[in-house]
């Protein structure tokens, strides 16, 4: 995963509520086996007609807007499936970085997992942050996760809140495997006191 | 201290605890499907690991699977491509699978219980938010994106933090023509689609308690919708009852240790929650979705809301933005509203006790001319019970078309979809834009009020058809 530092950056505003992630990368656009090419279908019915040609008034269709790496969204960005897929498709245009009131857990968490930082401030905080993105590509917002704050195009700076060990994750590169495989015997002490405890859980031996 | 169904599943799963609480928690039952796994096999495979426990693991294809004639295996090269790396990935690895040609495929939130491989006490995931579904057999049972899916088949552990306990509390006993759809439905429209993000949902009180099996997992089923990760219900003899005797559950002796130790679950009397909503059963009527988010949904005798009469600016032109979508005016009334195509299926609602209502409804009646109506069943067993229980045949004498099992038109990566402008009764979980095929408009509700649209042409108060 590619650490997340700090992130100094173009913010797209996209003052949109309860974003799915049916809108943020529809299910017939899920057909494939890698995790590459699913930027060109990010927002997919928002920023193209049917006849594939772009629909000039979606944000990330705005000249200024086509090189963000930061959203700013309404509440419950993400909410909706658990396809790794939105993340993807994000990264995949370019966004390392989404700011909004809150977040579906699922994608939430699948946001840390791609070196992605999901930022959740309140309601008026986001306005304002909304406010800059509007300003376009000349107010450039910079994000550092090591000191958890934005700084504005305004220079004034806001903090914000993260999860430690996520932010130790993100900050680091961290591959969460690595990390648990760490705990290895302690997995392998759980599974043999369950196993005696426990005769009567099924496992699958053959379909 | 008194400590939650949540709370017991919880302790009972934490493998290691780390300094700022994230836990290593254990999982029990990973299930698998074809559209969140490819990536996560390839990086099991870059990464020189195995599949840490086989035997706990199982896959099956859903999504993409064709739900008519099936011998000609799947056309579209995209979705074969799919099903075909599942089958090289489990062959691969070593990971137990039903073939789509076997009687037993199906979704796999109606398999998971129908095979007995979801018990209670269980740690339950899946990489699809539906996995909500599970917890309705008093199991910890929620969705996983594709790098948890590779975390849990390297290592059948994942790194959480507890959520929090919310009680969903549904007093007395429903309505005639009301279900456990309608329950659902209304604590959405109650909650929101955030309500309960954050929060594992459990549901309780005597309309749940009255549920069947089925309608408890249609319940759990749309807990995501309601942003909770989780959803769960106490096991009790309806429980046991159900799992008694399906295949993987365990037999005989090790079946009442079984049931002894699922009698401890239930939450203690004196347990707290976070956040406790109550509903009274009574008041919940036949629910129809009006918008393009499972909040916006009404009684079936309502009318569409008026973005005028909203004071919150940001949320009026939200409720512009759905009723535009939708195709719906102000004050409209719901019932009567002309319907395009109707379809019965999803992991929500295509147990045969989902069938059996849509039947009742259907029977020596006739789908209105201009309508499709679609039944796909949830597994290939339903579909062979429904047809030994002759309602297949009440279906097709009524006009429906009957299927192969799969998701199908729930989400539309089949060839299952509705065309741009189309309008659909649907049993499914989800009426986002462009869900069940780009520019479709969805209108989630229960199977018996499909029924009761197939069959008027229109969306209709099934209680005039009873």
């Amino acid at each position: 995963m590619t650490p997340f530092t700090t992130l100094t950056a173009i913010a797209a505003p996209l003052p949109l509520a309860n974003v799915d992630t049916d809108k943020i990368i529809p299910a017939r656009f899920l057909k494939t086996i890698k995790r590459s090419g699913l930027g060109t279908h990010l927002f997919d019915a928002l920023r193209y007609h049917a006849d594939g040609s772009e629909k000039p008034e979606f944000v990330l269709n705005e000249n200024k807007y086509r090189s963000a790496e930061i959203l700013v969204a309404g509440e419950n960005f993400g909410c909706g499936s658990s396809r790794e897929h939105a993340p993807w498709a994000l990264l995949d245009f370019g966004i390392r970085c989404v700011i909004a009131p809150s977040f579906a857990d699922i994608f939430h968490g699948n946001c840390f997992k791609n070196g992605i930082l999901p930022i959740v401030l309140p309601a008026e905080i986001c306005e304002q942050l909304m406010a800059d993105a509007r300003l376009g590509a000349n107010a450039r917002i910079t994000v550092d996760l090591a000191t958890q704050t934005i700084t504005r195009p305004d220079g004034t700076t806001i903090r914000f809140e993260v999860d430690a060990f996520r932010k130790h994750c993100l900050l680091n590169g961290l591959d969460d495997i690595g990390l648990t495989l760490e705990h290895a015997p302690a997995i392998d002490a759980f599974e043999a006191r369950r196993n005696a405890e426990q005769k009567w859980q099924p496992n699958i031996r053959q379909v | 201290m008194a400590k939650t169904l949540f709370d017991k599943i919880w302790d009972a799963h934490v493998v290691d605890r780390m300094e700022d609480g994230t836990c290593v928690l254990y999982i029990d039952r990973h299930l698998v499907h074809e559209v969140t796994s490819p990536q996560a096999f390839e990086g099991l495979r870059l990464a020189g690991r195995r599949v840490r426990r086989t035997d706990a693991t199982i896959a099956v294809a859903d999504h993409n699977v064709p739900t008519e004639d099936r011998s000609a295996g799947i056309t579209e090269p995209e979705s074969r491509l799919q099903v075909e790396t599942l089958e090289r990935n489990v062959a691969d690895f070593g990971v137990p699978y039903i073939p789509v040609t076997d009687a037993r495929q199906g979704i796999v939130h109606i398999i998971g219980p129908e095979q007995g491989l979801s018990l209670p006490g269980m740690t339950i995931v899946c990489g699809d938010s539906h996995t909500s579904t599970h917890g309705a057999m008093g199991a910890l049972a929620f969705g996983i994106g594709t790098s948890e899916v590779e975390h849990v088949l390297a290592t059948q552990t994942l790194l959480q933090k507890p959520a929090k306990n919310m009680l969903v509390q549904v007093d007395g006993l429903l309505p005639p023509g009301c279900t456990a759809k309608d329950i659902i439905l209304a604590v959405i429209g109650r909650i929101g689609t955030a309500g309960g993000n954050g929060h594992v949902i459990e549901y309780a009180g005597e309309a749940i308690r009255a549920l069947d099996m089925a309608g408890r997992m249609t319940v759990c089923n749309m807990s995501i919708e309601a942003g909770a990760r989780a959803g769960l219900i106490a096991p009790d003899e309806t429980t046991f009852a159900y799992i008694e005797g399906r295949p993987y559950a365990p037999h005989g002796e090790a079946f009442d240790q079984a049931v002894a130790y699922w009698r401890t679950l239930p939450s203690d009397a004196g347990a707290t929650y976070d956040k406790t909503v109550i509903l009274n059963a009574a008041d919940i009527t036949p629910q129809v979705s009006w918008g393009t988010s499972p909040e916006a949904v009404l009684p079936i005798t309502g009318t569409v809301p008026d973005p005028a009469a909203e004071p919150d600016d940001a949320r009026a032109a939200q409720l512009r933005q759905m009723l535009a979508y939708m195709d719906l005016k102000p004050g409209q009334k719901l019932a009567g509203l002309p319907i395009d195509v109707v379809f019965i299926g999803s992991c929500t609602n295509a147990r045969i006790e989902d069938l059996r209502a849509a039947a009742a409804v259907a029977r020596n009646r006739h789908v209105a001319s201009g309508v499709r109506a679609l039944i796909v069943p949830g597994s290939g067993l339903v579909k062979a019970q429904a047809e030994a229980e002759g309602l297949a045949q009440v279906f097709l004498d009524a006009g429906f078309e009957w299927r192969e099992a799969g998701c199908s038109m729930c989400l539309g990566m089949n060839p299952d979809k509705l065309t741009a402008g189309q309008r659909c009764a649907s049993t499914s979980n989800r009426n986002f834009e462009g869900r069940q095929g780009p520019g479709g408009r969805t209108h989630l509700l229960s199977p018996a009020m499909a029924a009761a649209a197939a069959v008027t042409g229109a969306l209709t108060d099934v209680r005039e058809l009873l």
